[in-house]
């Protein structure tokens, strides 16, 4: 296959266009926090206090950055999710259902098979999480391409489907003699949740209690290496970035549009899969109905915050986790409900999902195509 | 083929209102015949097609259909709005805090007061989103998930907990009818909002196909260069029916606050915005078949919640719980080539030489 110019070329500097790149997020979400405090004042609350607590609770000490950091490894595996589907006009909303699939395939893997070296069980717990995020991603990529239905409503009913099904593998049996799930822990009464995670398949600390900061991290950032290279370095990455951009051009073009469809929303799905299977077998070693995943909703967020960029998905991710990492301390040293975060969080997608606003906000001058928004999806008609 | 012979009839009825109908019409005369009928003795059809099911029926039905109205209103005009569900919430989220707010006024003035601010919160919501996608060029999809998790992030922000909201609406039945066998119970015993919905499918049904605004809004869906040519002004009708969709989604809020539950609850809509949607296009954008297709989805919530009440059967909740979604992915994947989305639905207009 040909390398097209298209792909490649820019008129600007490699440091240009990365500072451009950062200028739309960056006041973005100073936007949502001037906003943020706009509506704390409102509501009778004091702004100041608030995000020096956030502060804090983010970077004020070890734990802090321990935190932030703990909470910024899902975000970089949804974000990564959905980015991708982004990169072939498609809309994962599915990212929460395709993590709880995650989770539980790596429980099941995670709490059988004793006796396993780590090296061994390990990377099988993580595979299968892989899988299940894969399986329940690529559902929706099936039908769309078969059936025409709409990956945004199939996603989101997966979401509940799969949150269901979660709910069942644990769930304590009930009175018309209904049998307990599979994956339920026997000695837990009537709680619903899994055993613990056998110690060869957890992901080993990188720092431990209190800081609980797992191996993990090292994953995310693989994984965002791997997709900045399967997007941009790989003809299936050009493959995928053409039929994003044109599919009709791209079915022209001889690509395999459908095939590429189903691919990506699998690949999609994994991701989200394996956010859940480090969740599980790094920090939470067990799964329970309320790990869920709010983390896939979010996704989306960073993803639109990182423009869809991997890079950008990490630094949007990072921003993400400092925000949810000092949020219960805000809340404790400041009194203002940690739901504020939510607010300032849907506040960054809208600025940066409208770029006309950020620069009619900050009297820029209006700049290329760019501000057209990113027409990120395609309507009910499926093509 | 005779060209009035009840096949044609058929077709024509089918190709108008999509298989809803058909569906809708089925479920109509199970109820009937177990109803009125020695079926009724049988545990499983009295669960699959009792008055109770029927009545959670109606009741599942009410939000969906209003959702489904609001969406149609948008997309008929070009505006996709997948975020129903958000204006949802947020109506219902404002129908509470009226409703707490007056509880010491006279109870029919509170709930009328309560719902009237739902709606407007709900249209507002709609403006909104007609901003962020006309005016701010944002992806429409996008501009729908920052609905979403706005309203799910301020409800949860704003929502006191201690708050209670004293009374609801309660059932009106109509003289005469309601006492006809079944129908009579089922149709005409409800409370307010329920009527009202029923009649908010007429409207928008009447409204659309048979006055000027309609064909306008149409017009302006399908394609709006051929409209703006005829001096419509096409961002105008797309604002305008967008906020009137919001205010539909409001009254679906106020639905379940004011009239199906009595209290707010975070997250109370629990995904019947995106059910809607499902229900639009199920019903091929059209208000009668989306009524069909909202009375299967609310089916499958009555059913779900019969089996789980009357105990009969051993498969676990979760699975009974999974039919609504379930049946939703079935419906929208079962549709290939059957639907049609307006033409112009999703696309920023800019009249000629503006951009």
């Amino acid at each position: 296959m040909r390398r097209p110019v298209l792909a490649t070329a820019s008129p600007t500097t490699g440091i240009a266009r990365t500072l451009r790149a950062l200028l739309i997020p960056s006041l973005a979400l100073l936007a949502a926090l001037l906003a943020g405090a706009v509506v704390m004042i409102l509501s009778g609350d004091d702004p100041m206090a608030a995000y020096g607590g956030l502060f804090k609770g983010a970077f004020g000490d070890g734990k802090g950055w321990a935190r932030t950091i703990r909470k910024t490894i899902p975000f970089v595996l949804t974000g990564l999710s959905v980015a991708l589907a982004f990169k072939v006009s498609l809309f994962n909303i599915g990212a929460s259902g395709q993590f709880v699939m995650g989770s539980v395939f790596a429980v099941a893997v995670g709490i059988n098979f004793e006796g396993l070296p780590v090296y061994v069980h390990l990377p099988l717990a993580l595979i299968a999480g892989i899988a299940g995020g894969l399986l329940w991603g690529a559902i929706p990529g099936i039908l769309k391409v078969y059936t025409g239905a709409h990956e945004v409503i199939v996603t989101i009913m997966l979401n509940y489907v799969a949150s269901l099904l979660g709910g069942w593998t644990v769930y304590a049996g009930g009175t018309q003699g209904q049998t307990p799930g599979p994956l339920w822990d026997r000695t837990a009464g009537a709680i619903s949740e899994t055993p613990d995670v056998l110690h060869s398949a957890q992901i080993p600390w990188l720092f431990g209690p209190p800081y609980r900061v797992h191996y993990g991290v090292f994953l995310a950032l693989a994984a965002a290496i791997l997709v900045w290279w399967l997007i941009f370095k790989t003809p299936l990455g050009f493959e995928m970035r053409t039929v994003g951009h044109n599919m009709r051009a791209a079915r022209y073009a001889g690509i395999r549009v459908n095939f590429t469809i189903i691919l990506t929303m699998a690949l999609a799905g994994g991701l989200a899969g394996l956010a859940g299977a480090i969740e599980t077998l790094g920090l939470n070693h067990k799964f329970a109905p309320e790990f869920g995943g709010a983390v896939g909703f979010d996704g989306i967020t960073v993803a639109l915050l990182g423009q869809t960029h991997p890079i950008g998905v990490l630094l949007a991710a990072f921003m993400f986790g400092a925000l949810d990492g000092g949020a219960a301390t805000m809340q404790f040293e400041s009194g203002v409900p940690a739901d504020i975060i939510q607010i300032i969080q849907a506040l960054v997608l809208a600025f940066v999902a409208a770029p006309l606003i950020i620069r009619l906000i900050f009297r820029l001058r209006p700049q290329s195509q760019e501000d057209a928004g990113s027409a990120v999806s395609t309507s009910w008609g499926g093509t | 083929m005779s060209k009035n012979g009840p096949v044609s009839a058929f077709h024509r009825l089918r190709r108008r209102y999509g298989n809803t109908m058909i569906v809708a019409l089925a479920l109509v005369v199970m109820a009937v015949l177990v109803n009125v009928t020695p079926l009724k003795e049988q545990t499983w059809l009295r669960v699959l097609f009792g008055i109770s099911a029927l009545n959670f029926t109606l009741r599942a039905t009410v939000p969906l259909v209003l959702g489904a109205l609001s969406g149609i209103l948008c997309e008929r005009s070009g505006i996709i709005n997948i975020g129903i569900e958000g204006m949802m919430l947020a109506g219902a989220f404002a129908g509470f805090v009226a409703k707490t707010s007056t509880n010491h006024w006279p109870l029919a003035a509170s709930l009328i007061f309560s719902v009237v601010a739902a709606v407007a919160v709900g249209g507002l919501m709609g403006a909104v989103h007609a901003l962020f996608s006309i005016r701010f060029r944002m992806d429409q999809i996008i501009s729908g998930t920052v609905i979403i998790i706005l309203a799910l992030g301020t409800t949860s922000y704003l929502y006191n907990r201690d708050a209670i909201a004293e009374g609801k609406f309660s059932s009106i039945p109509i003289p005469g009818l309601a006492h006809i066998p079944v129908i009579g119970p089922v149709l005409f015993d409800n409370p307010p909002i329920t009527y009202l919905a029923l009649i908010m499918v007429v409207v928008v049904h009447l409204g659309l196909f048979y006055t000027r605004w309609g064909l306008r809004t149409r017009a302006v869906g399908e394609h709006p260069r051929a409209a703006d040519t005829v001096g419509i002004n096409v961002n105008r009708y797309r604002y305008i029916n967008t906020s009137l969709g919001g205010m539909l989604a409001g009254l679906a809020g106020a639905f379940l606050v004011l009239e199906a539950v009595g209290q707010f609850q975070e997250g109370m809509t629990a995904g019947r915005g995106f059910i809607s949607l499902a229900a639009m296009i199920f019903g091929n954008w059209n208000p009668v078949g989306a009524l069909g297709a909202a009375t299967l989805f609310g089916y499958t919530q009555a059913l779900q919640n019969e089996l789980l009440l009357a105990g009969v059967t051993q498969v676990p909740r979760q699975f009974i719980s999974m039919l609504p979604y379930v049946v939703t992915i079935v419906a929208v994947s079962g549709l290939v080539g059957r639907v049609r989305p307006p033409a112009a639905e999703g696309k920023v207009y800019e009249t000629e030489g503006s951009a």
